[in-house]
């Protein structure tokens, strides 16, 4: 690693004033970005460590009945109490290894947007809202592409509000090695409406999609998508499946979340 | 460089750390807790794992400057009192869970932090809890056994002979 | 009852406490008082000129402090290839020089082409940054099949091409040609035998240190077989007698055969240091071991099996290109050659059996010896063409196998090897009785219930553990001897240490050797402790490789305590007034037969060392005895295995859900200690059929370069307790060495590939996709889908 300070702020505010130096950078759970740090691919020369903000820990439920998410809660923790919101525990339940869940964060996983974590596909398909230290952002104009985001320079993740679904369910196939998603698909079912997101097939990161949605509201079951496909062009492709494998899972992993929703 | 204390295995520590330094370099150079061994640079071997206010880990993957002020648990610190090795240590020898040893240490301390949660483990919930724990020399089938039998349930005798 | 104690017990690890409360002692755990730390500046491309090096910036850079490049190197030796194959028209293979330090050329993805010793890794880093290289980069070799067409860019441009050797073995062309046009039938398989990387859990560590007060240096390093690396080093490369160079293999995580060779690495440690005044250290990290650390496998085959009217195996012939990488390893060019063609014949009785071998250099990480070295290569090929060619037939599997087995020994087989003796028969039987292969329809049933397909498959190997002898492995090729060596030295008040040349990084030799000696004795096994892994303590031994540490290296321990005993029973006799002739040892007293007249161990033990009642005119005082012990043969373990797989037809995974092996590795020392010894070979070799894969692309880059991408096998990946047996009660044991024991630590990995992918096969075959004959490995979810779909 290159040589840089490390800082602890215990609020939002101080730790958006130590973001505001050249060259600074907020950590948070490290999961990711502290490998990315050992093979030297980014240089800070301030790490803003955001996991000892308690404004930004905790679970609780909204004046509108929805589930807010600390941005710096981790994954554990959302296993643990995001009770109310069934499909989004047990995704963060199988996100990495338990020792990986005590430390990364949801909103470090947002900021990140890997093209194969699965935080995405759960606030795209929730239609959640990421709240920053400066504003609200709704999460179909979060994402802008693989580790592409609508946040700012210095710009934090301070929650995250998920409309509770009737039923949903995250279906990952997971990548061998990595564990990552090589396909992961979020359905949720609310009373407007299916959402169905996928990540790690597009070489586009998390994306919806919208012919399993409209087929998925008006008959939510497996068969409604019987005869549904994602095209493998703009799939990624690489040493564990083809762009055309990658399509197919869509397919299979949409099925089998529908099955599973609860 | 900043000064951190924290409190490891009981004991209070202190020291001046850099930025960069991470919680695995800080316990085996600083404190020459040597038995937290670093297997990969990905966050994926497990090889790290210590216990950091009770929760497992991966002290690679964490900065010293971060555990300021934090209970930190290592292998050094599971033998009993009397330097008897503990329920979990002692079932890895019983059902020969470890070869090598170099994965142990973290094997151990994942172990003790899947048992604190769930007490009785089903054997699924050993694999999958055992993720983020790599052992390349015992295809794992003792480790899954030892864990089991720590947990007080019953599993087949060593050895078939 | 099991024994509780001596050959056949299961005693508790004695190693297992320090590793249990972090108290091992790893080389990394050794630091060296002012020690500094060496960067290595890598190559990022697969091939290359380097037009120029400028160190001049980076010198001068905080903490640095020496940097070397290639040219510091030139009046020092290259890394030595430790065995010379001759190929088929007599000629020497090639072999290139292989620099510590890259001359002239960059020939794979982390070729090391400076090193920068700093007060600190990261200061050593950094300057590594400021370091100016201009690399002319040059078409990568990577695809053998390409590399050896006419005109091919040349990995070594003082080479003619790029092949090593082009080798043949076992029955002549006009025999093999006659046996495959007599055949009634004849199956052809093409398969790729998918390159891996060992990854042992402690990544390669060297610490150089030397001492300007006596000229000594001393090496500490992650190594297999610290003999081995003195040797190598000291005479090939760095020019050190072995009197002023001490190697230390401490506690060593793992190594599965890329620990044995000698790398670059340490070569550069121990020279820097006398060349720095300071103890130089370099630790790897995981990602600098994919592209440092030897390679394993990585053969393309086509294999033909020639069958008569009764399907009896009539021929069988193979033409192999086996990936050398870039620069010959230690041992590479023996795995696909004497690792290899001498078990081509496998458990089968086929008269004609023949090999051809072509070696090719790529730009790509050096391949050589990784668990099983050369026989999960043979068995892999020979147990596909067999399922497949049964499947052509319509025959039962297990029943082609067993029509073809060998059942009388000695047996000498077409590829010059004779097996000592076996039991296929044996080990079948039982596999068929743990597998309940009656059972199977109906597992098979309730898996379609579910939608899955569920496919069985069954597999037998041979392997050769201990090569040997010396002479006839130098007539081979080997520039080494294969014995190993063993001192019992029995102190005063009767405690013992034995000095052994075998390492331990693993196998529990601590607890195992000394079970045998105690056996011997008649004594505890606590007052027996062994000492390994440093060459200024043990006597000159090979090391630990190719299952070997106990039929080798044991049978020298065995040796060396009988002849503790021959003397002992002297004195003995000497205090009992009697011939030592008729002096009996046991449980740890010394009798004159037929009379209650003894005494005990401790009190013969002493007076050795106390020598006031002694027969000093006939024999010395003191007690402790060196034995070199040179196998006469290989041992040949065997067995039969089988495991289920579930496919689902829908993604394409592939879940193991019940797995049988029946061995045969002869007698059995410690059972716990054989069975965690399967369990791991096992664990690799589904890691192989499934999982992990090595894996370049066009331009040499390497694309699984950590575990993100380069699948390990984790707890979830492999079979439940329950539905996972390994036995080895079929035992006939060696004939040639003193204990009959053969070695157990490479037949789960030579024996698991081929079955979990005939089952694959299986399974597909039941679902209706008649058209998929072979899927190479790693079987993916990916492969296994683009198989059915006929993508």
């Amino acid at each position: 690693m290159y040589s840089f300070d490390i800082q602890r702020p215990s609020t939002v505010a101080d730790a958006v004033a130590a973001l505001a130096t050249d060259e600074a950078q907020p950590l948070g759970g490290g999961q990711t970005l502290i490998p990315t740090l050992k093979q030297r691919l980014a240089a800070p020369s301030v790490l803003v460590s955001l996991s000892g903000i308690a404004e930004m820990k905790g679970i609780c439920t909204g004046d509108d009945g929805s589930l807010c998410i600390g941005g710096g809660t981790t994954h554990a923790t959302v296993a643990a109490e995001a009770g109310a919101y069934l499909g989004l525990a047990s995704l963060a339940g199988n996100i990495g290894d338990p020792a990986v869940r005590n430390r990364g964060t949801i909103g470090g996983s947002l900021a990140n947007n890997d093209p194969s974590a699965c935080y995405p596909a759960a606030a795209l398909a929730s239609g959640a809202t990421i709240v920053t230290n400066s504003r609200e952002i709704a999460a179909d104009d979060y994402f802008q592409g693989m580790f592409a985001t609508a946040l700012e320079e210095g710009e934090i993740v301070t929650e995250v509000r998920f409309p509770v679904p009737e039923k949903s369910a995250y279906m990952k196939f997971e990548q061998p090695a990595s564990r990552f998603a090589l396909v992961g698909v979020f359905v949720a079912k609310y009373a407007d409406g299916v959402r169905v997101a996928v990540t790690g097939a597009s070489e586009e990161g998390v994306f919806r999609w919208s012919e399993a949605e409209a087929a998925l509201s008006s008959n939510f079951s497996a068969d409604a998508l019987e005869g549904l496909s994602v095209s493998g062009d703009g799939m990624i492709s690489d040493l564990h499946g083809s762009g055309a494998y990658r399509a197919h899972l869509v397919g299979v992993m949409t099925k089998r979340a529908v099955v599973a929703a609860r | 460089m900043t000064k951190v204390t924290m409190t490891v295995n009981g004991k209070s520590v202190s020291g001046e750390v850099k930025g960069n330094t991470l919680l695995s370099d800080f316990l085996r150079e600083d404190l020459r807790l040597t038995g937290t061994h670093v297997g990969c640079d990905t966050s994926q071997c497990g090889a790290c794992v210590v216990h950091v206010n009770g929760e497992a880990v991966k002290s690679c993957t964490m900065f010293a400057a971060e555990a300021d002020g934090a209970e930190v648990g290592t292998i050094e610190g599971q033998s009993n009192e009397d330097g008897s090795l503990n329920v979990i240590q002692q079932a890895f020898q019983d059902h020969h869970g470890l070869q090598c040893g170099f994965c142990t240490p973290g094997m151990v301390m994942s172990a003790a932090a899947l048992l604190k949660d769930n007490p009785k483990p089903s054997e699924a919930e050993i694999r999958d809890y055992l993720e983020g724990n790599i052992c390349r020399c015992t295809g794992y089938h003792n480790i899954v056994k030892a864990i089991m039998a720590a947990s007080g349930q019953d599993v087949p005798a060593v050895a078939a002979e | 009852m099991p024994k509780d104690h001596g050959i056949g017990a299961s005693p508790k690890r004695r190693e297992d406490v320090r590793f249990l409360t972090g108290a091992g002692n790893y080389t990394d755990d050794i630091n060296v008082h002012g020690q500094a730390y060496v960067h290595f500046l890598r190559s990022d491309v697969a091939h290359g000129t380097i037009k120029a090096i400028d160190t001049s910036a980076a010198e001068s850079m905080p903490g640095v402090v020496k940097i070397f490049t290639g040219a510091d190197f030139e009046g020092v030796g290259g890394l030595p290839c430790g065995w010379q194959v001759t190929d088929k028209h007599g000629e020497p293979m090639k072999e290139p020089a292989h620099p510590v330090l890259c001359q002239g050329k960059v020939r794979h993805v982390g070729d090391p082409i400076a090193a920068v010793v700093a007060d600190s890794l990261e200061e050593a880093r950094t300057a590594a940054e400021a370091i100016d290289v201009d690399i002319e980069e040059l078409p990568a070799v990577v695809d053998m099949g390409a590399a050896l067409e006419s005109g091919a860019t040349k990995v070594h441009d003082d080479l003619d091409d790029n092949l090593c050797y082009d080798w043949q073995f076992g029955t002549d062309t006009e025999t093999t040609d006659a046996a495959f046009a007599k055949a009634a039938h004849v199956t052809t398989l093409e398969l790729v035998n998918n390159r891996l990387v060992a990854n042992p859990m402690e990544p390669r560590v060297a610490v150089g240190d030397y001492s300007r007060a006596n000229d000594e240096h001393t090496l500490y390093t992650t190594s297999q077989n610290p003999h081995v690396i003195r040797l190598l080093m000291g005479a090939f490369v760095l020019g050190i007698p072995e009197h002023k160079l001490r190697v230390v293999a401490p506690d060593v995580g793992g190594g599965f055969g890329t620990k044995i060779f000698h790398y670059a690495e340490e070569a550069f440690c121990t020279f820097a240091a006398k060349a720095c005044n300071r103890p130089v250290k370099w630790t790897s990290t995981r990602s600098e071991a994919f592209m440092s650390d030897a390679h394993g496998r990585d053969h393309v085959t086509k294999i033909e099996l020639a069958l008569d009217a009764d399907n009896n195996f009539i021929g069988v012939r193979t033409d192999t290109k086996a990936n050398m990488g870039a620069y010959l390893s230690t041992f590479s060019s023996s795995v696909p050659t004497w690792l290899h063609g001498t078990l081509m014949a496998g458990n089968y009785k086929t008269p004609a059996v023949q090999v051809n071998v072509k070696a090719v250099f790529t730009n790509t990480v050096p391949v050589d010896a990784y668990r099983g070295a050369g026989r999960p290569e043979a068995t892999f090929q020979l147990e596909r063409v067999i399922d497949k060619a049964a499947r052509e037939l319509g025959v039962d599997p297990i029943a082609l196998r067993r029509q073809n087995f060998i059942t009388q020994f000695p047996y000498a087989t077409p590829v010059a090897v004779e097996y000592d003796t076996g039991d296929y028969e044996a080990t079948m039987a039982k596999m068929e009785e743990l597998m309940d292969i009656p059972g199977f329809a109906a597992r098979r049933a309730e898996s379609e219930k579910n939608g899955m397909l569920r496919g069985l498959g069954v597999n037998c190997f041979i392997e050769a553990c201990g090569i040997a002898p010396s002479n006839l492995v130098g007539q081979l090729g080997a520039r080494a001897g294969l014995y190993d060596a063993a001192t019992v030295r029995v102190n005063a008040t009767g405690s013992i240490s034995v000095m052994v040349g075998a390492h331990s990084h693993g196998q529990g030799h601590e607890t195992v050797f000394p079970q045998v000696v105690a056996e011997m004795l008649g004594i505890d096994e606590s007052m027996i402790d062994i000492v390994h892994g440093d060459t200024s303590k043990i006597p000159f031994g090979m090391g630990t490789y190719g299952s070997r540490s106990l039929a080798v290296c044991g049978s020298a321990m065995v040796r060396a305590t009988e002849k503790i005993i021959n003397k002992a029973k002297k004195i003995a006799g000497h205090l009992l007034e009697a011939s030592d002739s008729d002096i009996e040892l046991k449980d740890g007293q010394f009798t004159v037969a037929g009379t209650d007249k003894s005494v005990a161990w401790g009190d013969v033990t002493l007076a050795a060392y106390v020598p006031h009642n002694y027969p000093l005119e006939d024999i010395e005082p003191g007690l402790e005895e060196t034995a070199f012990y040179d196998p006469a043969n290989f041992t040949y373990p065997a067995g039969a295995y089988a495991c289920e797989v579930e496919v689902d037809p829908d993604t394409g995974k592939v879940t193991i859900e019940k797995f049988v092996s029946a061995d045969d590795f002869g007698n059995v020392v410690n059972p716990m200690i054989v069975e965690g010894q399967v369990h791991g070979g096992i664990a690799q070799g589904i890691g192989q059929a499934l999982l992990e894969n090595c894996a370049y692309d066009e331009n040499g880059q390497l694309l699984s370069a950590s575990y993100m991408d380069y699948a390990m096998p984790r707890a979830d990946d492999l079979p439940h307790m329950a539905d996972y047996v390994v036995d080895h009660s079929c035992q006939t044991p060696c004939t040639h060495n003193p204990l009959g024991v053969k070695g157990c630590g490479e037949a789960g990995a030579i024996g698991s590939p081929p079955t979990v992918v005939n089952a694959v096969i299986d399974a597909l075959h039941s679902g209706g996709h008649t058209h998929v004959s072979h899927i190479d490995m790693p079987v993916t979810p990916s492969r296994v889908w683009a198989a059915i779909n006929g993508q």
